[in-house]
């Protein structure tokens, strides 16, 4: 049975397609989804989530949202959801130097830094999708 | 009569007039088909959201959540969508006559949170008390936009004040209609889990349902007012172009009877010129 594969988030449909399988940061961290799997309804993390097709391999990075799985299908609910190839390295790296400022100037002025450590979060693993895409290309599998 | 050249000019001032209003409607249509395309792009999340609410609300019940507890007591709060500008017809008009109607028909304390200068203008002429006021999105309105204002309103009612909280905006119908409607927005009821085979309580919660739920919420305020900023945005670049659409035609007939005009005193004047001249050569 193939697994039908969605990933939405609050502007557009980023992704829909079967695939066979996919892997994304749940809840209680790495999480694989096969066909069959059990409903459920999970929070998600930021990280990497990597769909398998045949003998290709995507990868998007998400952040933040909801997961609903059920047997025949897998619904990503992301705040963010970036295909790597469409990362833009250099947009990723002036996002990380710029959290990275705003966490040095925080940390001294005492303010608030969830939201600079998100950032730096955020574009840490945009950089980390970006970069190994580049060194190898679309990825095969074996 | 009007002169010749006061004729002349008024034709100029009337092609001037037509030129502008024909580029505004080939602007606004350029920005309805985007704003209708954001549209259709943020539906699968809004819908998708819905779903999962409907699940856990299958699990959960009203008490589990404090934006979801019905309240007897309290006021109640309007929050109004218009557009920043004007020149978009009888939009922004129809919108905020519908708010008043609603708001003469209220017993009891009310107050609104504006979203666009149009709004803010005519509740403030209407001395209907300001909560807070947005200027709009802009031509393309993003998700992260509104997360302030979601932010704002969840807040509030959390605090207590308000007992109830709505939205007034413009339903984009089609692009020759739009109907401004009230949707309720807080408390937040989940509609009925219609789940397409599996019924929300065969799901697995990670973490709990309780705890999904804490996070689902807000999310989900977010989205509808994602949405009806969305809507708003389409009704208003339609109503802009159908507007600009029938003042080009206005400029054009115009253009037409001021050139028959022209024409007419143009012969007049030669008439009366070769008249003259025959009678000057007659006469001597």
């Amino acid at each position: 049975m193939p697994l039908q594969l969605e990933i939405v988030t609050p502007e557009r449909l980023a992704f829909s397609d079967t695939v066979d399988s996919v892997q994304l940061p749940g809840y209680e961290g790495e999480l694989g989804v096969l066909p069959h799997h059990a409903p459920l309804l999970s929070t998600l993390g930021v990280g990497e989530l990597r769909i398998r097709k045949g003998d290709t391999e995507e990868a998007f990075a998400i952040v933040g949202g909801f997961l609903q799985v059920r047997p025949d299908k897998v619904v990503v609910m992301a705040e963010t959801a970036d295909m790597a190839s469409e990362i833009d390295l250099e947009k990723a790296q002036e996002a990380r130097r710029e959290a990275e400022r705003a966490l040095e100037v925080g940390f001294h002025e005492g303010a608030d830094l969830s939201a600079a450590r998100a950032a730096l979060q955020q574009a840490l693993l945009r950089i980390r999708l970006a970069e190994r895409r580049h060194r190898e290309g679309p990825r095969r599998r074996g | 009569m009007a002169s010749q050249r006061d004729i002349r000019r008024r034709i100029t001032a009337a092609r001037n007039i037509k030129q502008i209003t024909r580029a505004m409607q080939f602007v606004a249509a350029s920005k309805l088909r985007r704003a209708q395309e954001s549209t259709l792009a943020a539906r699968p999340y809004a819908d998708k959201i819905d779903e999962v609410l409907a699940d856990i609300a299958a699990v959960l019940g009203a008490e589990d959540h404090p934006l979801l507890a019905q309240r007897t007591e309290g006021k109640r709060l309007i929050v109004l969508i218009t557009s920043d500008r004007g020149l978009a017809g009888p939009l922004n008009t129809n919108t905020i006559r519908f708010t008043a109607r609603v708001i003469t028909e209220h017993q009891g304390d009310l107050a609104v949170v504006t979203v666009g200068r149009k709004g803010r203008d005519a509740m403030r002429r209407a001395r209907v008390p300001i909560e807070a006021h947005f200027a709009g999105f802009g031509d393309r309105p993003t998700f992260a936009d509104v997360l302030p204002l979601a932010r704002l309103l969840t807040d509030d009612f959390l605090s207590g004040d308000y007992a109830q909280i709505e939205l007034v905006y413009s339903r984009f119908i089609s692009t020759l209609s739009q109907k401004p409607v009230l949707d309720d927005l807080l408390p937040i009821t989940p509609s009925a889990d219609t789940d397409q085979g599996i019924p929300g309580r065969q799901f697995l919660f990670e973490p709990q349902p309780a705890a999904v739920l804490e996070q689902l919420l807000p999310r989900y305020v977010a989205t509808r007012l994602y949405q009806a900023v969305l809507e708003a945005k389409a009704s208003e670049e339609s109503s802009r172009m159908v507007a600009m659409k029938n003042a080009t035609e206005n400029a054009e007939e115009l253009i037409e009877d001021l050139t028959l005009a022209y024409n007419k005193v143009r012969q007049a004047n030669i008439t009366r010129e070769m008249i003259e001249i025959a009678s000057g050569a007659r006469a001597r």
